[in-house]
């Protein structure tokens, strides 16, 4: 068995760093950041945190390097979709491909060039320590499922999800994954680029009134396109906000961690997914559409001289 | 409606050194400031006007009303946050004056009419300039100050005349109207949107403000803000003297603006890069407040309010401030 992972900055490391662990699967990296290669070549790929991992996957820059593989597994930004899938396609073509990104719309990409898509959805989360050290932040399951208009078999994404589980990570198989996806995508819509425009920690701006109204009026547009698409909803993503009030009051966001070091941020396939999926559907969707502008103005504004 | 001899300004910022310079070529000047030095300096060396206008006028200036003598006029030039101050400073005083409030956004004068029976003229100037120290201010754009008798006080259509004319003389722009919530509303329309969305994504005023390609484009998000806004006054029966968007079409196309290199800076955006309390209740707050009062639904005015709000909270969170 043999399984790439496309995409190893943090959250790609942690898949790479617990299959690795399985005696009979063969783990690639595949990234860009020659840094992070290197030390997992050099050195192997250390996690610390809430999992504590050293193990070696063989790791390249180079996606000519990687052997044919039965399981992609995609972690890029979503921004990078493209072109990670374009580059790594020819490794797929006899494979099943796993996208565990934020937001919608990259399953989607990744089928315009490998025959059979899994989408998915995780919630282990971390930071790059160092290059070759991964620091896992948060636990939490992963959901599998076909990707509708171009499956991989419901065998095929049960075999990924015992391995996956074996190796670590709980993930569950499911034949409907997009409940999951929805309710991670609304959550973090709502919530990310409110922190991101203000500066301000979630249980923060879930304290400053007009802000919690705010985000319960994405919530609720984000709601509103789920339901016109007849997915149902794992569960209901005010409770989450509230959740997440309760238990990471201080986190800031990751769109937050973006625009702090002024790198392009992920709106697109968060507060972009809802607002495109809603027109598909004909349910309008103005606060998603207005934060999704907001957005790329703040990150024009990295772009003007002064 | 006696002859205006003497004005005084209070709050000599841009606006205000602008109005106290010229007017004092034409009236006794003078200005209560708020610091002793900015008092020495005013009575010592006056104020100079260059830029559109070369003036050099004496002023009597003084951080104590009593010493003002009398005054006919007052044109109160403050920020809108620090209105209610100033009003309460003139409590009791300058009996017989009328009073122009200057600021951006809604709502001043109701303050001021707390403090007083002074009739009450509204106005709104598209006048800048650029303060460059105590007793210098530079005069930029030359345009128009637009005023009116406050409807729910005292002062009537020829009391704005006289002021209008006043100012007219001293070699401002002025014009009156019979109501100047049209204009008024016009631009509280325009500025509650483009302070507010130049605040939260730090853009001068750009030609993106105006583009509308791609629905991700802020001009889309600029428009049906406005849309809100023209709801706003169109359930007070108020007919807008200028279309918003209109306004914001020709600033990001003509002049200066038209380049982005010059794009300008909305005061909002300029409070947030110096992380000062901005104007957002006056201007996207009084907005929401009046849409409340009517039942007018504007999400997206709500949204750009809780987002300077949370923004002007995040300064505090970094002072070590107490959250709320």
């Amino acid at each position: 068995m043999k399984i790439c992972i496309v995409g190893c900055g943090a959250i790609g490391s942690l898949f790479a760093a617990h299959l690795a662990k399985l005696n009979d699967v063969e783990v690639w990296a595949f990234d860009q950041d020659k840094k992070h290669i290197d030390a997992i070549r050099a050195g192997g790929l250390r996690i610390s945190g809430k999992s504590n991992l050293h193990t070696y996957p063989d790791a390249t820059t180079d996606p000519s390097a990687i052997p044919a593989c039965d399981f992609g597994i995609v972690a890029t930004k979503s921004l990078h979709t493209r072109p990670a899938i374009e580059s790594t396609a020819r490794i797929f073509a006899d494979g099943a491909v796993c996208s565990v990104q934020n937001g919608v719309g990259n399953e989607e990409i990744i089928a315009e060039y490998v025959p059979r898509v899994i989408r998915g959805t995780t919630f282990p989360a971390g930071h790059m320590v160092e290059p070759g050290h991964v620091e896992q932040d948060t636990g939490g399951k992963s959901w599998i499922g076909p990707f509708e208009p171009k499956p991989a078999s419901m065998a095929e994404v049960e075999v990924l999800a015992t391995l996956l589980t074996g190796s670590g990570m709980e993930t569950l198989a499911m034949e409907d994954s997009r409940g999951a996806q929805w309710t991670k995508l609304i959550f973090n819509a709502a919530t990310n680029p409110v922190g991101a425009l203000t500066g301000l920690a979630h249980g923060v701006a879930c304290d400053v009134p007009a802000l919690r109204k705010l985000i319960s009026g994405l919530v609720a547009e984000g709601v509103a396109v789920a339901e016109s698409l007849g997915i149902e909803l794992d569960s209901d993503p005010e409770k989450l906000v509230d959740h997440a009030r309760e238990v990471a009051y201080h986190h800031k966001a990751s769109m937050l961690q973006d625009v702090l070091v002024r790198r392009s941020t992920e709106v697109a396939a968060l507060n972009g997914g809802i607002v495109t999926f809603g027109q598909k559907s004909g349910v309008r969707t103005p606060l998603n559409q207005a934060i999704w502008a907001l957005m790329e103005g703040l990150e024009h504004s990295w772009t003007l001289t002064k | 409606m006696t002859e205006i001899r003497s004005v005084c300004v209070v709050g000599a910022g841009a606006i205000g050194s602008l109005f106290a310079g010229h007017l004092g070529s034409v009236v006794d000047a003078k200005v209560l400031v708020r610091r002793k030095e900015h008092e020495t300096v005013l009575n010592r060396d006056g104020l100079r006007v260059s830029g559109k206008s070369a003036l050099q006028t004496s002023v009597q200036a003084s951080t104590d009303p009593t010493k003002l003598g009398r005054v006919d006029l007052v044109i109160i030039a403050t920020k809108a946050s620090a209105v209610e101050e100033a009003a309460e400073q003139l409590t009791g005083h300058f009996p017989n004056a009328i009073v122009m409030t200057v600021q951006n956004g809604l709502g001043c004068e109701d303050v001021v009419a707390r403090y007083g029976q002074w009739p009450i003229i509204s106005s709104i100037t598209f006048m800048s300039g650029t303060r460059h120290s105590d007793s210098h201010v530079e005069y930029e754009l030359d345009t128009e100050t637009w005023l009116g008798p406050w409807p729910a006080g005292s002062a009537h259509t020829g009391t704005a005349n006289v002021v209008a004319d006043l100012i007219t003389r001293s070699g401002l722009k002025a014009k009156a109207f019979a109501d100047v919530r049209p204009a008024q509303w016009s631009k509280l329309i325009f500025n509650s949107v483009v302070n507010s969305v130049g605040a939260v994504t730090n853009l001068p005023h750009l030609k993106a403000f105006a583009k509308r390609e791609r629905i991700s484009d802020l001009g889309n998000l600029v428009f049906e803000m406005m849309q809100e806004g023209k709801a706003v006054a169109e359930a007070q029966g108020i007919e807008l003297y200028e279309d918003p968007w209109e306004m914001n079409v020709k600033a990001v196309s003509h002049g200066a603006t038209g380049q982005d290199a010059y794009a300008h800076v909305f005061s909002m955006l300029s409070d947030v890069r110096a992380r000062r309390a901005t104007e957002i209740d006056w201007l996207t707050g009084a907005i929401v407040r009046q849409a409340t009062a009517l039942g007018v639904p504007v999400p997206i005015h709500e949204a750009l309010f809780g987002l300077v709000k949370g923004l002007e909270h995040s300064w505090k969170e970094q002072k070590g401030h107490k959250v709320l």
